[in-house]
């Protein structure tokens, strides 16, 4: 007889779990009990400047250990465990480059010290990656910053890793190069890998990642895609506006119902403050139609991540 | 032992403005000797006390310090050890190889030059150059390691080095004969004695506690920062 055992989450190859960690420097607690599971796919990591974004990536990729709680990678300990690097590709938001290497010398040095088995042909590949094999034989010291940070990718890429940490990896780079590390990354989360960044910039969150994890202030704000963390946020109205052939009439109808807390007639259309999300959805069309009014327009104003972020950085008083 | 990281280390070393450092002290000394051989300044006397104070007692630490520090603390100040670091590579296997460049520049910038500026003064007379330079050579060894500890172990590794050196091997090692049981540099003229017969000088440290020392050191500083080195912290900007 054969016993199949499935492997819980955290121990599955690419899985990046966090346990009660937290972390602190003396009296100063940077990261506070955070618990998450990163799986396979683009995760952004979100959170202003000092929010701990930093120190919990650095956990996650081993440079830093957890003062209380575990972090792990495929159910192994990460912190003092150099085997783990197997997996993981770390491009680090500091400079961390050698300025009298070229190019080329950089990333092969990145194979050859994973002892890949044809560490010129993986270091091509890396640097064609991330469309650098033109510059390839450049010192890295005459690099514009974008440029550094595409052979640092290229680096990070060379030995195919399960797990990609990206700290604030579109820092420096100009429009054409970011879209196309942006591509790659949405790419590489496609093709199955474990990609998460950090970013503060929320159009770049919004545009690669599918889900997003939120710290604040040391916490774990939020998790999840963030249209569903919005609409989780019960203690906030939903803010929608309408457009229809009679804006006045659809007001009056749409007030009558408790699920609109407030209906307001502006020059736009019809801006309505919707406390029950799902209710006021399916009350919408239906209210409409009884009131012989036609809906041309209906857009939830507050949905994006910016404003999701405002909330969860910005809680009610 | 591994040769991407050295090949790394030595270019950091060789491809700098360290490496004028390096050369410069060295030069230095063979220039001093290279006078004072014109100057008919050439007696065996003479020699030992070059050697003594200026070639084990000044250039051997400085160089110890340049070398043991400059292979890993710059790396670790501006990050660029994560390089290396987030790599299936046994960190000790690091700390090792990066010893062990240390130790070879110790070797051609240190032992070597302080074998010419002897034998430039008075050849292989009394075996002042064989001893000063094999001193030298297992002394600059010793300094390369407690230097590289140093490097990992703190971010003010040269001003402690320098300390160490100056303060107290330099002035309380002069003043306290119990501080020089517990100095390099003695160490490395108690070796220089051994082999020399020169009756210009003797060394105050015994030889069988000299080279127990510097093995014992050698090996202790290297397996500390193979160990600190897995437990490094490195954080980013934020």
């Amino acid at each position: 007889m054969t016993v199949t055992t499935v492997p819980t989450v955290a121990t599955r190859p690419g899985v990046v779990q966090l346990s009660g960690v937290s972390r602190w420097y003396g009296n100063v607690v940077a990261v506070n009990d955070v618990t998450m599971t990163i799986g396979p796919g683009v995760t952004g990591l979100l959170g202003p400047n000092g929010a701990g974004k930093s120190t919990l990536l650095h956990i996650m990729a081993g440079f830093l250990a957890p003062s209380n709680g575990t972090a792990t990678l495929g159910g192994q300990q990460i912190w003092r465990n150099h085997d783990i690097y197997r997996h993981i590709g770390l491009v680090p938001e500091r400079e961390g480059v050698y300025g009298f290497l070229t190019g080329w010398q950089f990333v092969l040095s990145a194979a050859r010290l994973h002892r890949l088995p044809n560490p010129d042909e993986a270091a091509t590949r890396a640097l064609d990656l991330v469309e650098m094999t033109h510059a390839k034989d450049r010192r890295v010291e005459t690099y514009s910053k974008g440029m550094r940070q595409r052979v640092k990718v290229a680096a990070a890429l060379v030995h195919d890793p399960h797990v990609l940490l990206l700290d604030e990896p579109f820092n420096g780079m100009d429009p054409r190069q970011r879209l196309h590390l942006m591509d790659l990354v949405r790419r590489m989360g496609a093709e199955g890998r474990t990609i998460l960044f950090s970013s503060h910039i929320l159009e770049e969150v919004e545009r690669v990642a599918e889900q997003i994890e939120v710290m604040v202030a040391g916490r774990h704000a939020a998790s999840g895609d963030y249209r569903e963390i919005r609409r989780r946020m019960t203690d906030r109205p939903h803010i929608f506006r309408v457009r229809s052939s009679d804006d006045r009439r659809l007001a009056a109808a749409l007030i009558a119902d408790p699920s609109s807390g407030a209906v307001s007639l502006t020059d736009g259309g019809l801006e309505v403050q919707a406390l029950d999300f799902g209710r006021f959805t399916r009350l919408l069309p239906r209210v409409a139609r009884d009131a012989g009014v036609r809906l041309w327009q209906v857009s939830p104003t507050d949905e994006d991540l910016e404003s999701v972020f405002s909330y969860l950085i910005q809680p009610r008083a | 032992m591994n040769t991407v990281v050295a090949d790394i280390t030595y270019r950091a070393m060789l491809g700098r403005k360290r490496i004028l450092l390096l050369v410069l002290l060295p030069l230095a000394l063979i220039a001093v000797a290279g006078l004072l051989r014109l100057i008919g300044g050439s007696s065996e006397g003479t020699a030992v006390t070059l050697m003594k104070s200026f070639a084990v007692g000044t250039i051997l630490p400085l160089l110890g310090l340049v070398a043991g520090t400059g292979v890993i603390a710059p790396e670790i100040e501006d990050g660029t050890i994560m390089h290396l670091l987030s790599k299936p590579i046994s960190r000790p296997v690091i700390a090792f190889t990066k010893f062990v460049v240390a130790a070879s520049l110790m070797a051609l910038f240190a032992a070597l030059p302080t074998f010419l500026a002897a034998y430039l003064l008075v050849q292989n007379e009394s075996g002042i150059a064989y001893g000063f330079a094999l001193g030298a050579l297992f002394a600059g060894i010793a300094y390369a390691a407690v230097f590289l500890l140093l490097g990992v172990l703190t971010r003010h590794a040269v001003t402690i080095g320098v300390i160490y050196a100056l303060i107290w091997e330099g002035l309380v090692g002069g003043y306290v004969p119990g501080a020089r049981t517990f100095s390099i540099q003695q160490w490395a003229q108690s070796i220089a004695d051994q082999v020399s017969s020169s009756a210009f000088f003797k060394a105050d440290v015994s030889i069988g506690f000299a080279v127990p020392a510097i093995v014992v050191v050698t090996v202790a500083a290297l397996l500390i920062a193979g160990q600190r080195l897995r437990s490094l912290s490195l954080t980013g900007e934020e």
